[in-house]
């Protein structure tokens, strides 16, 4: 503040530093980029090299799960029950749909239709099992949309089935509840958000072009939502449970993405 | 930070700021373009899929947690980079003005080897359209990955982007436009390597 305290002026201070700068780079300056060259280049080759082996680290797989959950959270705040999957004209639909599982074609399930019951367990008034011809029953909807796989490959199709809302109201389950849960004739397991059981095109689909559910399919039923990716809409339903413990899935367990959503 | 108090003291020509966003976008891209590779093998859009060595992850849900985890980092840092680099003025005064004559001259000097980086605080009309183009590129790349991510939840952007399908191919070029700017960029570091120096200590 005060002038008379100044040991230098103002350009005596600034040589003084620009020549401490020029001292400093000197001794410093080419070992510390030598390292940090020897350093990157060997950063740079760990990566070209061991490539997918980095996800093998445990801590990074620990990472990667973590971020997965949180993005989890994140779509499900994004989820929007207003925001429908766009339907398509029958002219749109994909010849033949593809048949898709983690098995072979001739390996799903053979279910008899007379025999099959639908449990339903967990967080809910009505725990009476349900046959088809029940389900068959209720008021029917059809729509034709977009199924996305994890892969990235898509294909047009048209189910028709209950409004899985409805189904859920007819068997008193709690809305509030965070899981609706999933067990498979073909050992597949998956689970959903509530908001998405909920989504007005979310369907206990029965049918696939105006025809029975073919067994490829899914038969006697499957859940169909337009919103989520293929892995998320479970085959050959045995088991519904509503329920607020996470229940993971077949392929969310192994690193798919939970909330998987479209 | 950027304007020299005095003469001899060497001029700073990328403040830390900058630096760090170019760093961390650098790691950003080399998650999500490896780790994208594996998802487009799972099912590619052309006749050709990409060495699996070169990927991230391992398998496709590998690359799916790599590529929804790189996202944060390169769309964070992408728009913090975008915002500082408006707010603080530095776009206006590094990118403008652009003009057509001295592109055509630029590129011809280019193409002879003979294009001038002796003042690296200053655009030549080629890097200028060079990085407006990566920038643009970034935002594309960004929004045609949101409506790959999320079709049903982002519609408007889903038909900006002519639908699912479309989106998925405009975020493969988007990826190749990346590449192509990224080798293109190595090989002028490569040729001028002062560049490097100013990017790491700034000036």
């Amino acid at each position: 503040m005060n002038n008379k305290n100044k040991i230098f002026s103002d350009a005596d201070k600034n040589a003084i530093i620009q020549d401490a700068t020029q001292q400093i780079n000197k001794q410093l300056s080419p070992e510390g980029r030598r390292r940090f060259l020897k350093q990157g280049l060997t950063l740079g080759g760990l990566i070209m090299l061991t490539g997918c082996d980095i996800s093998s680290n445990e801590s990074v797989e620990n990472t990667l799960s973590r971020i997965s959950r949180f993005n989890d959270r994140i779509q499900g705040w994004l989820f929007n029950a207003n925001d429908l999957a766009p339907v398509y004209p029958e002219s749109m639909m994909t010849r033949p749909f593809p048949f898709n599982a983690f098995y072979s074609e001739d390996e799903a399930p053979n279910i008899k239709g007379d025999d099959y019951r639908l449990e339903v367990a967990g967080l809910i008034s009505d725990k009476r099992p349900w046959t088809l011809a029940q389900l068959h029953q209720m008021a029917q909807v059809s729509q034709v949309t977009r199924h996305i796989c994890v892969e990235g490959w898509s294909a047009i199709g048209k189910w028709g089935g209950v409004p899985f809302s409805l189904f859920l109201k007819a068997i008193g389950a709690d809305l509030n509840a965070r899981y609706v849960s999933f067990k498979c004739a073909d050992d597949y397991y998956t689970s959903i958000d509530m908001a998405t059981a909920l989504h007005p095109q979310t369907i206990i689909a029965l049918t696939y072009d105006g025809q029975i559910l073919p067994r490829k399919y899914g038969f006697p039923m499957k859940l169909r939502m337009p919103t989520k990716l293929g892995y998320k809409n479970p085959k050959h339903i045995l088991v519904i449970e509503v329920t607020n413990r996470y229940p993971g899935g077949y392929w969310e367990d192994q690193g798919y993405n939970w909330f998987g959503g479209s | 930070m950027d304007t020299p108090t005095f003469q001899i003291k060497p001029a700073t020509i990328h403040p830390l700021w900058l630096r760090i966003c170019h760093w961390l976008n650098a790691f950003a891209i080399l998650i999500m373009v490896t780790s994208g590779w594996r998802i487009y093998n799972a099912s590619p859009l052309f006749n050709f899929s990409f060495p699996n060595e070169l990927t991230l992850g391992g398998w496709l849900g590998g690359a799916l947690q790599w590529h929804f985890a790189g996202m944060w980092l390169f769309g964070i840092n992408g728009v913090l980079y975008l915002l500082i680099n408006i707010f603080s003025g530095r776009l206006k005064r590094k990118f403008w003005p652009l003009s057509p004559r001295e592109l055509i001259n630029n590129f011809i000097a280019a193409l002879r080897g003979k294009l001038a980086h002796n003042d690296l605080s200053h655009y030549n009309t080629v890097q200028k359209l060079a990085y407006l183009f990566v920038m643009i590129d970034g935002i594309i790349l960004v929004c045609s990955g949101l409506v790959v991510w999320k079709s049903v939840q982002f519609p408007l952007l889903r038909e900006l982007f002519g639908g699912y399908d479309m989106a998925r191919f405009i975020h493969f070029y988007a990826m190749s436009g990346m590449v192509g700017f990224v080798v293109v960029h190595l090989i002028m570091v490569a040729l001028v390597p002062r560049t490097l120096l100013a990017m790491l200590r700034g000036r």
